[in-house]
C-alpha cells in the first residue's frame, strides 16, 4: 500500500491510455503470468508475440475484464481500475476480438455487430435501424458485405474477424484488443485485416494491442513490439529498432536453452 | 431462353420487381413461393394442412365438425403447442426439460390444496399454482447452471420428485375441482377452444419473444456459441434460468387447464407424454437439437400436425397402438433432413 504514491510517479507518462503493472495470474498449479509491466501509448499499435503457452491470451483476458488478476493493477487514462466484468471493461473504451471472434453463427451480420449493444424501441429490437446502420458502417471501413441479412455462418474468415473487428471499434473502443487476428487466414484474408489495422492506426483515437505470430506482419504494422516468455515480458523494443532476425534468435535461442536444460537434468 | 431465366432469376432476387414485366404473375408467384421456401416452418405448415385435408376428405362426417375440431385445437394440439414454446426455447439454448409434464401433474394440486385447506380465494390459488412453476423452474436453472448438472438429468431428477409428491399427497386418489374455482376454471379451460386460444395468444407473444427481443436473440446466441456469447458479454446463465422459469409456468398453466377441462385433478394426468409430444412437435416444426435454432411457430404448426394424427386415426378408428411407430418416423424423418440441410450448407460455404 505505501509503495502506490512512488508508482503512481513512475506511472506518471500522460500519453499512456494504459498501462499494467505487476500483474500476476495463477491457474491452480499452472502460472500463467508471473510479473507483467506493460504499456501502450494513445495511438500506438503494439505488437504482442510469444510462444503458445506464454501467456498471452490471459494477459489480454484480463485487460478485457473476462478474467480478473491474482495481484497487480490496471491503469487506464491514468485512472486505476479494477475490471469487474467484461461490460465493465466497455464501459471504458476497452473491447476484445477474441481467437474465436465471439461471433454467434447463427445470427445475422446486423445483429452480431449490435450484439449486447442492440437498437430498440420499446421491447422490441429496432432491426431496420441495426440493419442500415450495419451497412453503412461497414461500408465506410471499406469491409465488403454482399448482404447484412446473412447468417454469420456463410462468411469468410477474413470478413468474420473483419465483422468482429469492425463491432468492437463501432463500439467506441479506444483500447482494442486482437488476439491472434491474422491466425488461419489465407494472403488475401490477412490483407483485408491488415488494412483494416492500418485504417485505425491512421485515424489515431484507437490505441490496439495485437497478438500475432508472423513476425514480418508484425514488424510492419505495429508501432513497437513485446516479447512474452513463460509468463514474463522479456523484450520490449520499437519496430524499427529490431528485425525479423533478432526476434527468431531470441525465441530460438530461449527454446534451445530449455532443451539443453532438459538434458542435462534428464 | 437463357436471357429468359436470366431475367426471371434477377426479379425472384428483387422483391417488387414483378409488374411490368411480359409474365408478370407468374414470376410474382414464383417470388412468393421462394420466399415462402425460404420461411423453416413452410415445410410443416404443407404437412399439417395435408393431414388436415386427408382426414376432412376421408372421414367428413366425423371429421368436419366443431365438436371434433375443438378436441383436435384444443384439447390435444394446444397442451402440446403451450409446452412446446417452452422447450423451444430450452432446446435454442442448449437445454431440455424433462420434468415440465410432472410440473403439469402437480400444479392443480397446489390449487387445491390451498383452496380446500387453507380457504385461499381462487384467484390467488390459481396464481400460486403458477408461481409454485415458475419455482420448480428455478430449481432446474439452478441444479443445472449454478451446480453444472446437465439439465437432462436434472429435470430427470425433479421430474420424479415431482411425481412422488403428487402420489404422496393425494393418496394417489383423484380430487374434484374446487366449487370455488369454477368460475374462473371456464376461462382458463372448461370452456370449448378456450384451450386453444390461449395456445394461439401464447404463441403469438413467445414468437415475437423469441424472434424481435433481446431475450431471444440472447436465447440463440447462448445455444449458438455459449463461450462467445460470455466473451460477448451475455449473462448466458440467467437466460438458462430465465427459460427454464418460463417453461416451469407454461407447464404448470397447461396443468390447471387440463384439470378445469377434464372436471378432475388426476396424479396420472401430464407426465412424460405431454412432455415427449412437446419435444416432438417442437423437432418436426424444425427446432435443431443442438442449440441456436427454432421456431416457436413451428412447433405449434407440429403440434397441430401431431394431433391431427392422433385424433384422425382415432376417428378412421386405426389401433392407437400404431400412433408411437409414425411419431417416430416423423421425429427421424426431420432430423434427418434438418442435419442433412445443414451439411448440404455447410459444403455450399466451403
Amino acid at each position: 500500500m505505501t509503495s502506490q504514491p512512488q508508482e503512481w510517479q513512475t506511472a506518471g507518462s500522460g500519453d499512456d491510455v494504459l498501462r499494467v503493472e505487476h500483474v500476476a495470474k495463477r491457474f491452480g498449479a499452472v502460472t500463467a503470468l508471473i510479473d507483467i509491466n506493460l504499456r501502450l501509448a494513445r495511438g500506438e499499435v503494439l505488437g504482442l508475440l510469444g510462444d503458445n503457452g506464454a501467456g498471452k491470451s490471459t494477459l489480454i483476458k484480463i485487460i478485457c475484464g473476462f478474467q480478473q488478476p491474482d495481484s497487480g493493477k490496471l491503469i487506464v487514462n491514468g485512472q486505476e481500475v479494477t475490471l469487474k466484468s467484461v461490460d465493465h471493461a466497455r464501459s471504458l473504451g476497452i473491447d476484445a476480438v477474441y481467437q474465436d471472434l465471439a461471433l454467434i453463427n447463427q445470427l445475422s451480420v446486423y445483429h452480431n455487430m449490435f450484439l449486447k449493444r442492440e437498437r430498440v424501441r420499446g421491447p422490441l429490437l429496432n432491426n431496420r435501424s441495426m440493419h442500415d446502420a450495419a451497412r453503412r458502417y461497414l461500408d465506410q471501413m471499406g469491409i465488403n458485405i454482399k448482404s447484412v441479412d446473412v447468417p454469420v455462418a456463410s462468411l469468410s474468415g477474413g470478413q468474420r474477424q473483419a465483422i468482429a473487428i469492425a463491432r468492437a471499434v463501432y463500439s467506441e473502443a479506444k483500447i482494442l484488443l486482437l488476439d491472434e487476428p491474422l491466425a488461419a487466414m489465407g494472403a488475401k484474408e490477412a490483407a483485408i485485416i491488415l488494412d483494416l489495422v492500418r485504417d485505425l492506426k491512421q485515424r489515431g483515437d484507437v490505441s490496439i494491442i495485437m497478438i500475432a505470430h508472423n513476425y514480418g506482419q508484425v514488424l510492419e504494422i505495429c508501432d513497437r513490439i513485446n516479447l512474452l516468455q513463460h509468463g514474463q515480458i522479456t523484450l520490449d523494443k520499437p519496430s524499427r529498432d529490431t528485425s525479423v532476425q533478432e526476434l527468431n534468435d531470441i525465441v530460438v535461442a530461449e527454446y534451445r536453452r530449455a532443451l539443453e536444460e532438459r538434458q542435462r537434468s534428464a | 431462353m437463357s436471357e429468359t431465366t436470366k431475367a426471371t432469376g434477377k426479379l425472384i432476387g428483387e422483391p417488387g420487381g414483378g409488374p411490368g414485366a411480359g409474365n408478370g404473375t407468374v414470376d410474382i408467384l414464383r417470388h412468393w413461393l421462394g420466399v415462402f421456401a425460404r420461411q423453416r416452418e413452410a415445410t410443416i405448415l404443407v404437412v399439417a394442412v395435408a393431414l388436415l385435408l386427408y382426414f376432412s376428405l376421408n372421414n367428413t362426417s366425423s371429421f368436419v365438425s366443431n365438436a371434433n375440431f375443438s378436441n383436435l385445437f384444443s384439447a390435444i394440439a394446444a397442451p402440446i403447442a403451450i409446452i412446446a414454446i417452452g422447450e423451444v426455447l430450452l432446446l435454442i439454448s442448449g437445454e431440455i426439460d424433462l420434468s415440465v409434464g410432472f410440473i403439469f401433474t402437480f400444479s392443480p394440486f397446489v390449487m387445491f390444496f390451498l383452496t380446500t385447506y387453507y380457504g385461499v380465494p381462487a384467484l390467488l390459488a390459481i396464481i400460486c399454482s403458477l408461481i409454485f412453476g415458475l419455482l420448480v423452474g428455478f430449481i432446474n436453472g439452478f441444479i443445472t447452471v449454478t451446480l453444472g448438472v446437465p439439465s437432462f438429468i436434472t429435470t430427470l431428477g425433479t421430474g420424479f420428485i415431482l411425481l412422488g409428491m403428487a402420489l404422496t399427497m393425494s393418496h394417489a386418489q383423484p380430487k374434484t375441482i374446487p366449487p370455488a374455482t369454477v368460475t374462473l376454471g371456464k376461462y382458463i379451460g372448461t370452456a370449448a377452444w378456450s384451450q386453444f386460444i390461449w395456445a394461439v395468444i401464447l404463441v403469438a407473444i413467445f414468437h415475437v419473444v423469441l424472434t424481435r427481443t433481446r431475450w431471444g436473440l440472447y436465447t440463440i446466441s447462448t445455444g449458438g456459441n455459449q463461450l462467445g456469447a460470455r466473451e460477448a458479454g451475455i449473462n448466458v446463465g440467467r437466460i438458462k434460468y430465465g427459460n427454464f422459469m418460463i417453461t416451469g409456468v407454461l407447464g404448470a398453466f397447461v396443468g390447471l387447464q387440463s384439470a378445469f377441462y377434464n372436471n378432475t385433478i388426476d396424479p396420472l394426468a401430464g407426465g412424460y407424454q405431454p412432455m415427449f409430444y412437446a419435444v416432438t412437435a417442437a423437432v418436426i416444426g424444425g427446432t435443431a437439437m443442438l442449440g441456436g435454432s427454432g421456431t416457436i411457430l413451428g412447433a405449434f404448426l407440429g403440434a397441430i400436425a401431431l394431433a391431427t394424427l392422433i385424433d384422425g386415426f382415432n376417428i378412421q378408428g386405426i389401433n392407437a397402438n400404431a400412433i408411437p411407430i409414425v411419431f417416430g418416423v416423423a421425429i427421424l424423418l426431420a432430423m434427418i433432413a434438418n442435419v442433412q440441410l445443414a451439411r448440404v450448407r455447410e459444403r455450399g460455404r466451403a
